[in-house]
C-alpha cells in the first residue's frame, strides 16, 4: 500500500513513517503542510492519504480542507484524517462528500497500534473508520426522533456500526454473540425504515440517516 | 508658590516682586477685557434670542452661536490660566462629534459643563473687574504716592513726605498680595466651573476602567489560546509519539521476559492516560474548533465527553465576539464538570440562544441540587468570569434538585 503522509510535527511524522513501514506499508512521501500534501498526491498517486487537521500556516483546519480538495479531484482516493481533538463538524464535512474510504480518528488512537492499523486498512479498502468520540458527538447533536425508537443496546450497536466496525467487531466490543448483533442490526434497519437488498449498503445508509450527515 | 530657599530677608523681598507677581498682574489685566467680551457676547446673543424670539430665524442663529461661543471663551480662559499662572485647568470630557446643530444644541444644553462654563463667564467680569481695580489701584496708587513723596521732598513738606512715603510703601508691598488674592480667587472659580465636574471625572474614570478591564479580559483569553497552542505543538505531539512507540514495542516485542513486557504494557497505558488527561485539560482551555466553527461545534464536543447524556440545543444565528464565545464555552464546560463531580445527575440539558445582543446560556441537571454560589463548587469562578464582561449568572438549586444555571452575556 502506497501512502502519502501529512503531519507537521517532525517527531510524530517520523514515528508514523516507522510504524507504517514496520506494518509493511510504503510511505512514498511525508510532508509538513497542506500545499505539500496536494503536490505529493499529484506526484505519487498514492492509495491512501493520512493527514493531520491542524497544520501550518494558520494551524486551524488546512489538513481537512486539503482532504476535501483531494476528494473532489480524486473521488476514489482513501483518506484518513488524524486530529488532536475530534470534531464531528470536520468529520461531517468530510463525510458529506462520500463515506467510502474515509477515516476520521483521534491522534491518540495511533497508540493502539493494532487497532490503528486495522482502521487504516479498512479505510484503504474503501471502508469507513470514525472515532467513537465523533460518533458520540454526532449522536448528541442529532439527538432526535430515530433515537427514541431505538433501545439502549441498539443505540450502542449503531454507534459501533458508525465507527466502521464489522459484526464480529461489534460482537467483541459488546461481548455478545454475532447472532445477537445481527438481530439488533435488523431491528435498527426496521426502525429506521431501511429495507434494501444490499446489506452493506444498508449499514451505511443506517448510519447516514441516523446521523443526518 | 515655593517657599524653600527663601532664607534671607533679601530673598523674601526679591520674591515679593518677582516675575511671578508680574505674571499674576498680567493675568488680572488680560482677564478683564476677555471677561467683558465674553459677557457682551453672551448677554448680547441671549438678549437677541429673547427679544427677537418671534422672528424664529434670529434665535435659531443666535442660540447655536451662543453654544459655540461659550466653549470658545472657555478655551481662551484656559489658555490665559496656562500662560500666566501655569495652571492647567483640565478639559471637560470630549463628547462624540455631532453634525446636526440642533442635536448638538440640545445635548450641550443638557450637559452640566455648558452651564457651569456659562456661570464662570458671567462671574468672571465681577472677579476680574474688581480684581483689576484693586491690583491696578495698588500699583498705580503706590506710584502716585511715591510721586507725592518726591514732590514733598522738593517742596520740603515733611508731613507730606512721611504720609506719601508710607502710603507708597504700603501700597507697593500689598500689591503682590492683592494680585495673589485675585488670581487665587479666579483660579478657584475657574477650576470649579471650567474644569470637568465630579460626575464628568467619574464618567471618565468608568470609561478608562471599562477599557482596561476589557483589555485584561482579552489578554487572559489570548494567553489561554497561546497555552493551548504551545501544548498542542509540543507536549501533546511528544506524548502521542511516546504512546505510539510504546504501542509498537508492546505489539512487536513479544519475546522479551514477562516483567519487561508488563513494564512496557504499563508504560503504554500510562502514556495513553496522560494523553487523555492532557487532551481534556487543553480542550477545556480553549478548543481550536471554537475559533474555527463556533460554539455549536465546540459545545457538542464537551457534551459528548460528559459521563452522562447531555441534550444540547444551540441557536446562535450570528456569532458573538471571540472573548464572549470563549467565556460561554468555559461556562458550559465548567458547569458540566461541576455537575459530574457534585450533582450525581443522570442527565443534563444545555441551551444556548442568542437574543439580539445577548447570549443566553441555560444549564439544567437532574442532580441532587443544593449548589450555592458561595460553595466551593467552582460556581464562584464562573460568576467571576461572567462578571468580567458585565454578564450575569443566576443559580437556582433547591435541595433535592434540579439545578439550573442561567447566564447572560453581552455579545460584544
Amino acid at each position: 500500500m502506497r501512502i502519502v503522509l501529512a503531519e507537521d510535527s517532525v517527531l510524530l511524522r517520523e514515528g508514523l513513517i516507522w510504524l507504517l513501514g514496520s506494518a509493511g506499508m510504503e510511505v512514498v512521501a511525508a510532508v509538513a503542510d497542506a500545499d505539500g500534501l496536494l503536490r505529493a498526491v499529484d506526484e505519487h498517486d498514492p492509495d491512501l492519504v493520512v493527514t493531520d487537521v491542524r497544520m501550518p500556516p494558520s494551524h486551524t483546519d488546512e489538513g481537512l480542507r486539503a482532504a476535501l480538495v483531494l476528494r473532489r479531484q480524486r473521488p476514489g482516493l482513501a483518506i484518513l484524517v488524524l486530529s488532536q481533538y475530534v470534531e464531528e463538524r470536520y468529520a461531517t464535512r468530510l463525510l458529506s462528500t462520500e463515506t467510502s474510504g474515509i477515516g476520521y480518528l483521534l491522534k491518540d488512537r495511533v497508540a493502539d497500534v493494532a487497532e490503528f492499523l486495522d482502521a487504516l486498512r479498512r479505510v484503504a479498502a474503501g471502508g469507513t473508520a470514525l472515532d467513537p468520540e465523533v460518533v458520540a458527538q454526532l449522536l448528541i447533536r442529532r439527538h432526535s426522533d430515530p433515537l427514541d425508537l431505538l433501545t439502549r443496546r441498539e443505540y450502542e450497536v449503531l454507534a459501533l456500526i458508525a465507527e466502521g466496525r464489522s459484526n464480529t467487531g461489534i460482537a467483541e466490543a459488546l461481548t455478545v454473540s454475532e447472532g445477537a448483533v445481527g438481530k439488533h442490526i435488523n431491528n435498527i434497519f426496521t426502525k429506521l425504515g431501511l429495507s434494501g437488498a444490499d446489506k452493506d449498503h444498508r449499514r451505511v445508509l443506517a448510519v447516514l440517516r441516523f446521523l443526518k450527515v | 508658590m515655593t517657599t524653600t530657599g527663601l532664607t534671607t530677608p533679601w530673598d523674601r523681598i526679591h520674591a515679593h516682586w518677582s516675575a511671578r507677581t508680574w505674571l499674576r498682574t498680567s493675568h488680572v489685566v488680560t482677564g478683564l477685557p476677555i471677561a467683558l467680551l465674553a459677557l457682551a457676547v453672551i448677554v448680547g446673543l441671549t438678549a437677541l434670542s429673547v427679544l427677537l424670539v418671534w422672528t424664529v430665524v434670529v434665535p435659531l442663529i443666535a442660540l447655536p452661536l451662543l453654544f459655540r461661543s461659550v466653549p470658545m471663551f472657555t478655551r481662551l480662559q484656559r489658555a490665559r490660566f496656562l500662560a500666566f499662572l501655569d495652571v492647567d485647568i483640565p478639559r471637560a470630557p470630549r463628547r462624540p462629534k455631532e453634525r446636526n446643530p440642533l442635536k448638538l444644541l440640545v445635548r450641550e444644553a443638557r450637559t452640566g459643563s455648558f452651564w457651569r462654563q456659562l456661570a464662570y463667564h458671567l462671574l468672571s467680569p465681577l472677579i476680574n473687574g474688581v480684581g483689576f481695580l484693586m491690583v491696578i489701584g495698588a500699583w498705580a496708587g503706590g506710584l502716585v504716592a511715591a510721586e507725592f513723596a518726591v514732590q514733598g521732598w522738593i517742596i520740603s513738606e515733611s508731613m507730606m513726605i512721611a504720609a506719601s512715603a508710607l502710603a507708597a510703601v504700603l501700597l507697593l508691598v500689598t500689591g503682590p498680595w492683592v494680585a495673589h488674592g485675585v488670581t487665587a480667587l479666579d483660579t478657584i472659580a475657574a477650576g470649579a466651573l471650567l474644569g470637568p465636574s465630579r460626575s464628568d471625572l467619574l464618567v471618565q474614570r468608568v470609561e478608562t476602567l471599562q477599557e482596561s478591564r476589557a483589555e485584561v479580559v482579552d489578554a487572559a483569553d489570548a494567553e489561554r489560546r497561546r497555552i493551548e497552542r504551545d501544548l498542542h505543538d509540543g507536549a501533546q505531539q511528544r506524548l502521542v509519539s511516546l504512546a505510539m512507540s510504546l504501542g509498537m514495542a508492546r505489539a512487536t516485542l513479544t519475546d522479551v521476559p514477562e516483567p519487561a513486557r508488563r513494564a512496557i504494557a504499563q508504560a503504554h497505558e500510562e502514556a495513553k492516560q496522560a494523553l487523555k488527561e492532557l487532551r481534556d485539560f487543553v480542550r477545556g482551555l480553549h478548543p481550536a474548533v471554537l475559533d474555527d466553527q463556533g460554539l455549536d461545534a465546540a459545545l457538542s464536543g464537551i457534551a459528548a465527553r460528559a459521563p452522562f447524556p447531555v441534550r444540547l440545543r444551540v441557536d446562535v444565528p450570528e456569532r458573538a465576539s471571540p472573548t464572549i464565545e470563549a467565556i460561554a464555552f468555559f461556562v458550559v464546560s465548567e458547569a458540566l464538570t461541576n455537575v459530574s463531580k457534585h450533582a450525581g445527575a443522570s442527565g443534563a440539558e444545555v441551551t444556548v440562544q442568542r437574543a439580539a445582543d445577548r447570549l443566553r446560556l441555560v444549564i439544567v441537571d437532574d442532580g441532587r441540587g443544593g449548589a450555592r454560589l458561595g460553595g466551593g463548587t467552582g460556581l464562584r469562578g464562573l460568576a467571576q468570569r461572567v462578571g468580567s464582561v458585565d454578564g450575569t449568572l443566576d443559580v437556582d438549586s433547591p435541595q433535592g434538585g434540579p439545578t439550573a444555571i442561567r447566564v447572560e452575556l453581552p455579545c460584544e
